[in-house]
């Protein structure tokens, strides 16, 4: 039987089996903080963002940046899944001459919009272009995807504060809460609590969800676009690895590529409802 | 008595014209307007002038998030913060996707005077000039850096300008010379030796001319304002036409424009050469004048060195 939103559950499921099978080919990667980001990406890109995938540049497309530009594998698969290149290119993530670079890269990959991987920059430039969609009187949106590491950065308060100074409320940002980065938990790496007053105290509106939950996930957008004068942060409490039982909540799946047999595995968990 | 106007306050005006042109250009800043000379602009175009406050990086980003959405910003600061504390951002940012950011510094170098040495850019020269895509300026006088900075604002992709806090003497009559990126000028002719000069030493050199014209030296003088790309062939045709190169400039002499020169002329036609610049140190608090006698950046100074090269050939 099928339940709500299952068309976009079965896009999650194909996205997933992507990013394991991506890495799995490339040798390397991050599989881990791109599993936690799957429903919020597909959320954006197969329902919420008005785009165009024959016209990626076209002028009043919502806009989607990778903060955490080491995710790359989630954004591709949506990408080619969602019609801004083939699917066949997955498979050459990361290999010399390919199109889809170890990060984004937006001059070589449709629908890209912000080069990314050094993290904090891609937060900096959606401030950019929410200032930019506001000079230009345009109704789109911009989405950030920001990691729980990465608000380690300085510039990400940065930008936070001048986000709120200059009142985007077309900006709206998801935090794609893992609790784990590369050394460790949170806790143990840099504490970044509480997460939700920061945000508050600099100016923003919070909205906290299950980061893996399609409904949440869309009452929250929804909120944040009836949301005036302020940008909207959506701290989305997910599970790094999610949907692969030995990957998550794993901190060593952050940038570990799957053997093939670890593939297989993975993949027949995924399942096959598609 | 020659004019002195500083670099800065052409910026400030042109901005404001290059406003009026031009919807689309936008400028920021980072606390420092009144200094930087954004100011201007700010109070005729207020919608298009984002103050960031007193963070670089953010600055440096956001105006890449601007011209990835079509703008032309212009992001202002001193170039001790711009190009050192925000260089990641304008690498990876905004070179590395060569988005149309102009990175307009004010305060380079040591005639920043009484702020002293943590204010005193003496390696954004090198520093920008090491990422691919960045075009590198620095203007000699107020007239050229107009003319420049009118021709980054046409050119799409990013440039780095370097202007200056101190008003230094106008050297350039606007309708004797062309200025273009990438384009070197023979400002005066000369056979026997090439001074090669950026920025506010252009005036230096040519005063150090006119001290070895005496002596019957004819010192071929060059204003290397495009630092990246470099004019390669007015370089190699002084290395034919003349006996040496001495390069002055304003920065540390490692990595500035005596590296980049010494880089064309040692692969294309090596001929000797001496660099004049600061020797790998920094700067320290004083009059801009006091700290350029100090530091050897008068034309006294390259009078000598260019002397001394001569002798060695002789």
């Amino acid at each position: 039987m099928s339940s709500k939103f299952q068309d976009l559950k079965d896009i999650a499921v194909q996205v997933r089996k992507d990013i394991i099978s991506m890495t799995t080919a490339a040798g390397s990667g991050h599989p881990g903080g791109s599993l936690s980001a799957v429903e919020i990406l597909t959320a954006l890109y197969f329902e919420k963002m008005n785009i165009d995938p024959k016209k990626p540049d076209w002028e009043g497309r919502d806009k989607f940046i990778l903060s955490k530009g080491h995710a790359a594998p989630v954004l591709y698969s949506v990408l080619a899944r969602r019609g801004f290149f083939t699917p066949d290119k997955l498979i050459n993530l990361r290999k010399m001459g390919a199109m889809l670079q170890g990060h984004p890269d937006m001059k070589g990959t449709p629908g890209v919009e912000m080069s990314t991987g050094s993290l904090g920059q891609g937060f900096s430039a959606s401030v950019g272009m929410a200032l930019a969609s506001k000079l230009d009187n345009r109704k789109n949106r911009i989405y950030v995807l920001l990691g729980d590491g990465e608000i380690n950065e300085g510039i990400v308060w940065e930008a936070a504060m001048a986000a709120a100074h200059y009142k985007l409320d077309n900006l709206t940002a998801f935090l794609d809460y893992n609790g784990l980065q590369i050394d460790g938990p949170n806790e143990e790496v840099m504490n970044i609590k509480p997460v939700d007053e920061k945000w508050r105290s600099f100016g923003w509106n919070v909205l906290e969800i299950d980061g893996h939950d399609f409904e949440a996930i869309f009452n929250a957008i929804n909120k944040a676009e009836e949301t005036k004068e302020k940008p909207t942060i959506i701290i989305a409490k997910t599970v790094k690895g999610k949907g692969v039982s030995f990957m998550e909540n794993q901190v060593g799946w952050h940038g570990t590529a799957p053997t093939e047999e670890e593939m297989e595995q993975a993949l027949k968990e995924l399942g096959g409802e598609l | 008595m020659t004019k002195k106007i500083a670099t800065r306050e052409a910026y400030g005006k042109v901005l404001v014209d290059l406003g009026k042109q031009n919807e689309d250009i936008v400028v920021l800043d980072a606390d420092l307007s009144k200094s930087t000379k954004t100011s201007s602009f700010g109070k005729e175009f207020p919608n298009r002038f984002f103050n960031m406050g007193i963070s670089e990086q953010n600055l440096m980003g956001t105006a890449a998030g601007l011209a990835a959405s079509g703008k032309i910003p212009f992001a202002s600061t001193f170039a001790m913060f711009a190009t050192g504390r925000a260089f990641e951002i304008i690498r990876n940012s905004i070179c590395y996707p060569k988005l149309n950011v102009k990175v307009c510094a004010t305060h380079a170098g040591i005639t920043v005077g009484e702020d002293g040495a943590s204010h005193q850019a003496l390696e954004d020269i090198a520093c920008m000039r090491a990422i691919p895509n960045m075009t590198v300026i620095n203007p000699a006088d107020a007239i050229s850096a107009e003319a420049l900075i009118y021709a980054a604002s046409e050119y799409k992709g990013p440039v780095y300008i370097r202007l200056g806090r101190a008003k230094v003497p106008v050297i350039y009559n606007k309708e004797d010379y062309e200025f273009e990126i990438g384009k070197g000028i023979e400002v005066k002719e000369g056979q026997d030796v090439t001074i090669i000069a950026t920025g506010i030493m252009v005036d230096k050199a040519l005063k150090a001319r006119e001290d070895l014209l005496k002596e019957g030296i004819s010192a071929r003088v060059i204003d290397i304002h495009t630092i990246k790309p470099i004019d390669k062939d007015i370089i190699i045709k002084a290395t034919k036409e003349t006996k040496a190169i001495v390069t002055v400039e304003e920065h540390n002499i490692l990595g500035g424009l005596g590296s980049a020169v010494a880089e064309v002329v040692v692969e294309n036609s090596p001929v000797p050469m001496k660099m004049i610049g600061i020797n790998d140190t920094f700067g320290e608090s004083g009059k801009p004048d006091q700290l350029l006698e100090k530091y050897g950046l008068t034309p006294e100074n390259i009078f000598n060195k260019v002397k001394e090269l001569l002798n060695k050939l002789k």
